[in-house]
């Protein structure tokens, strides 16, 4: 099959007005004939059944959780990006989509990516009639902050909880469409199979995972919103249960699986304290505003950091990035802490850790502004830090409570210790321009799409994405497909399809249960990260690429031979559902080992050590590389390369530059 | 800080669904680090108990960051444990020592039916939700964000109620098993606001309906709600919710 990304003629200002203009439309009496399954409901997931339910599609939602208010969108802490310009900096579409383009390294669809930040502003007016509570200024107008890889400040927020606020504000328009009968909502419920009839998706097999019991629902058209997989790794920011279940068995189904090697590494996460550690906690990338990065000068050196002098401090993203400073993009500032650590300039007892120094700020920008304004005329240190610890606490209180509850440090006083850590992936199912994968009727929406974020996410441009696929883009783009299913009829679930695919996932329970072997899912999970994370993480090179496709070959043998599940399939079970999910989880660990293998360049998040220039920056191969690798699965541990071909009309890709 | 590692007592409440009958289970976990979190404790006791050929326990838990609110377990007769704000996922083993008995128990309340162990049916939060907790605004109607102006007091009041993540301590830590603070929280959170303002009686009065009908214990004026939350939702809400509610009861344009 060869890939059609179905981007409109035109423009690139024209494309989506054009499209708007001309997509086909389903009448609203015919809507209420149509029925749209849609699997997740974070940001993606919950704004386009909400959407959906409003324009008059029969929706049924389904989400793992016991509630969809609990997606793990719910966790995003920093904010949001829309081309608002209401600071009056400069900003404006073309500028997010340029930052957004260039922050992935060049290796995002340009039109998606315009549509993006076209519709932003949108996103922002829309939340906030909703009752989203952003932060606001005096004057009661909405307050910016900034985010890492751009120059202007159009990040807006809501204190260090905006992804809560932001799905709360989707979760509400559901739950209101479920009132109204519009949608039906299935918590506590996982999809295991994807339906197709004569190649189109029909529908899903789905888990009530109270009960066990196996249900068939089908549609004119199948969701995947389920987020993105950086479980694979076992220690991420993602929550515990997420996972690649519903995307994997959408590409086994025949969806094309785009740039699964690219993973975002967080440069600012809560270090690991030791192997009993079951997840990470990441610090926003706002704390960057205010926070300065450093190590010691000199190597291994143990004295607390407070005592080291400022000649003794290597700020080294303000050394590096003079233009930038802190706030350079993710995967620049990821390599940047392991470079330093490798070299042993680490800090905290692993030596895996560098320092997150709010100091400078408490005292001089904050503590001389609050000085200031309250008349203080010659202000001692301690007002000074005292004024300034306020500002700093309104902004990231939250931030910082949970830190001390984690590490038991008061990050008022030490610095933080942060790593990098597995925090999201831009590679994702295969879409194109209206967010179709490669089976017709499937879509794929927020992350668990590859389209949008190109090699490296900027911060605040998940829930931008996530929001605008599912409150902007899928309802138009729906239509034209779902206009020629009017005819169609209701799907009957007794259709051999569905027959088969609920027989294929009963067995494959039952033989997980009848292994009865000694390793539990949990150890497996977690040898599998260890592989990920030491062969296909921050670095990547193609000896060990290849060492880790064997080494995931033979755990994979392993886990179908030696797992340890107890309790039946007919109960609320959850160590059977964590099977199901880590034996997908090794199934994709190997194909993004495949992925990274074969691109051979650096680009984003993807650093492979072969391919890097004198300073250490990733050096993309342009002439070889610009594509999107996508991935067609073949059968076990068989994977066939398409290649989209990325054809850069308005921005010239160059050498990142921060500098 | 000094790390340590402890050797510990459990007692957990083990049921096996919602029809049987449940019971107190003791168990002894070794080598637990201070720097665990307590669900990680839990983990090192589940994997004991499945290489042991036993049933691990099932409780809820997804983001373990604080505010997914999934987590939901009773600690020592407290909901989500010792720790003032703080949910279970983000209590850590440092608050205990070596010797120490813990007994964990689920939610405890007539509208929060045991589901497993100590993992509980907290639907009916969502129904509630259903009957007001929202402005009803179809995607695509909304004017510029800017041509609303808030006042920031009032703006950064109704966040602070906003931030309930609908985890249900409040019931649990309530002897009457009240669901005001959680309706409380979402009808102040709107009324705060301009965008609430149209359905701000209706709202009330029908989120209110529904919390007596999902069975819900009356507020009492107790305040253990207030205490056990994890995000510090202030009883203030529930003196707001009070004055909407009789406001809207009374209104002859509701």
């Amino acid at each position: 099959m060869s890939l059609n990304s179905k981007i409109p003629a035109g423009s690139i200002q024209e494309k989506w007005t054009t499209y708007k203009s001309t997509c086909k439309l389903v009448n609203p009496a015919n809507k209420r004939k149509i029925e749209i399954i849609v699997v997740g409901t974070g940001l993606a997931g919950a704004s386009a059944a909400a959407s959906l339910g409003e324009l008059g599609y029969k929706v049924k939602a389904f989400c793992f959780q016991d509630s969809p208010r609990r997606a793990h969108s719910i966790a995003a802490q920093g904010g949001i990006n829309a081309a608002k310009n209401y600071q009056n900096d400069g900003d404006s579409v073309y500028r997010l989509f340029y930052d957004t383009i260039k922050g992935g390294d060049y290796r995002a669809r340009e039109a998606n990516v315009y549509r993006l930040a076209e519709v932003s502003s949108n996103i922002i007016d829309q939340c906030v009639a909703q009752g989203v509570p952003f932060a606001r200024e005096y004057g009661g107008l909405l307050s910016n902050r900034s985010f890492g890889g751009t120059q202007v400040q159009r990040t807006f927020y809501a204190a260090g909880q905006t992804g809560q606020q932001l799905l709360i504000g989707a979760y509400q328009s559901l739950e209101r469409q479920v009132a109204l009968g519009n949608v039906e909502m299935y918590a506590r419920h996982e999809m295991q199979e994807l339906v197709t009839i004569d190649g189109k998706a029909r529908g899903i097999i789905a888990k009530n995972l109270v009960t066990g019991a196996l249900e068939r629902h089908s549609a004119h058209a199948v969701l995947i919103c389920s987020g993105g997989y950086g479980n694979v790794f076992y220690l991420s920011t993602n929550a515990m249960g997420s996972n690649v279940t519903a995307a994997w068995k959408a590409h086994k189904s025949g969806a094309y699986f785009g740039n699964p090697c690219f993973t975002q590494i967080h440069p600012t996460c809560i270090p690991v304290s030791g192997d009993h550690q079951s997840k990470l906690t990441l610090m926003s990338e706002s704390l960057r505003n205010d926070g300065r990065i450093w190590v010691p000068k000199k190597q291994g050196d143990t004295r607390n950091p407070n005592d080291i002098p400022e000649e003794g401090r290597d700020y080294y993203l303000e050394r590096r990035y003079p233009a930038f400073g802190n706030l350079v993009p993710r995967d620049v500032a990821s390599r940047a802490a392991k470079e330093r650590c490798d070299a042993g300039y680490g800090v905290g007892a692993s030596k895996m850790a560098v320092y997150l120094d709010f100091k400078y700020n408490i005292m001089h920008k904050y503590g001389k502004a609050e000085a200031t304004k309250q008349g203080i005329a010659h202000p001692d240190n301690a007002t000074l830090y005292a004024l300034g610890k306020e500002v700093i606490k309104a902004q990231y209180g939250n931030l910082f409570e949970m830190y001390e509850k984690i590490t038991g440090e008061n990050p008022y006083e030490v610095p933080m210790r942060i790593y990098p850590a597995v925090h999201y992936t831009m590679g994702g199912l295969w879409v194109d321009y209206e967010l179709m994968t490669t089976i017709p009727g499937l879509y794929a929406l927020g992350e668990a799409n590859f389209s949008d974020h190109g090699a490296n996410r900027l911060g605040a441009s998940a829930l931008m994405q996530g929001l605008a696929d599912g409150y902007f883009v899928i309802p138009y783009t729906i239509g034209n497909y779902l206009a020629d299913e009017i005819g169609t009829g209701a799907i009957a679930t007794d259709h051999a399809a569905f027959v088969q695919a609920e027989q294929n996932v009963q067995s494959r329970m039952e033989k997980i249960l009848n292994i009865k072997g000694a390793e539990t899912v949990e150890s497996f999970h977690k040898r599998l990260g260890k592989i990920m994370w030491d062969k296909c993480g921050m670095a990547r090179n193609e000896k060990g690429l290849k060492e880790a496709i064997a080494e995931i070959q033979q755990l994979k043998k392993e886990f179908w031979s030696n797992v340890r599940v107890p309790g039946a399939i007919n109960e609320f079970n959850t160590e059977l559902d964590k099977a199901g999910r880590v034996a997908d989880f090794i199934e994709l660990g190997e194909l993004m080992c495949v992925d990274a293998l074969n691109r051979n360049e650096s680009c984003g998040g993807h650093f492979r050590e072969e391919f890097q220039t004198e300073e250490g920056e990733a050096l993309r191969q342009d002439d070889q590389y610009s594509y999107v690798a996508t991935w067609e699965y073949k059968g076990d541990s068989e994977f066939e390369l398409h290649k989209e071909d990325l054809n850069y009309e308005i921005v010239h890709p160059s050498q990142r530059s921060y500098k | 800080m000094e790390h340590y590692t402890m050797n510990l007592t459990l007692k957990v409440w083990r049921q096996k669904n919602n029809n049987e009958k449940g019971s107190f289970e003791t168990y002894q976990v070794k080598g637990i680090s201070s720097e665990m979190s307590f669900l990680e404790m839990i983990d090192v006791l589940n994997e004991q108990l499945i290489v042991e050929g036993k049933e691990p326990i099932a409780f809820d838990h997804d983001c373990r960051e604080g505010i997914c609110g999934m987590c939901s377990m009773h600690i020592d007769g407290r909901a989500h444990g010792p720790w003032a704000q703080t949910t279970t996922c983000q209590l850590h083993m440092r608050q205990y020592k070596d010797g120490d008995t813990i007994v964990i128990e689920p939610w405890r309340a007539a509208a929060f039916p045991v589901i497993k162990d100590l993992a509980v049916d907290r639907s009916s939060f969502d129904r509630i939700i259903q009957a007001g907790g929202y402005v009803s605004i179809n995607t695509g109607n909304a004017q510029d964000a800017n041509s609303l102006p808030i006042e920031k007091q009032k703006a950064d009041d109704s966040f602070a109620a906003a931030a309930c993540i609908g985890c249900g301590a409040c019931v649990a830590a309530c002897p009457n098993a009240s669901a005001m603070l959680f309706v409380s929280a979402k009808v102040s959170h709107l009324a705060l606001l301009p965008q609430g303002a149209p359905e701000r009686k209706e709202r009330a009065l029908n989120m209110i309906a529904q919390m007596d009908k999902e069975g819900f214990g009356s507020c009492t004026n107790i305040g253990a709600c207030e205490a056990e939350c994890p995000k510090g939702i202030s009883l203030d809400n529930i003196a707001r919710l009070n004055r909407e509610y009789i406001g809207a009861m009374f209104a002859g344009d509701k």
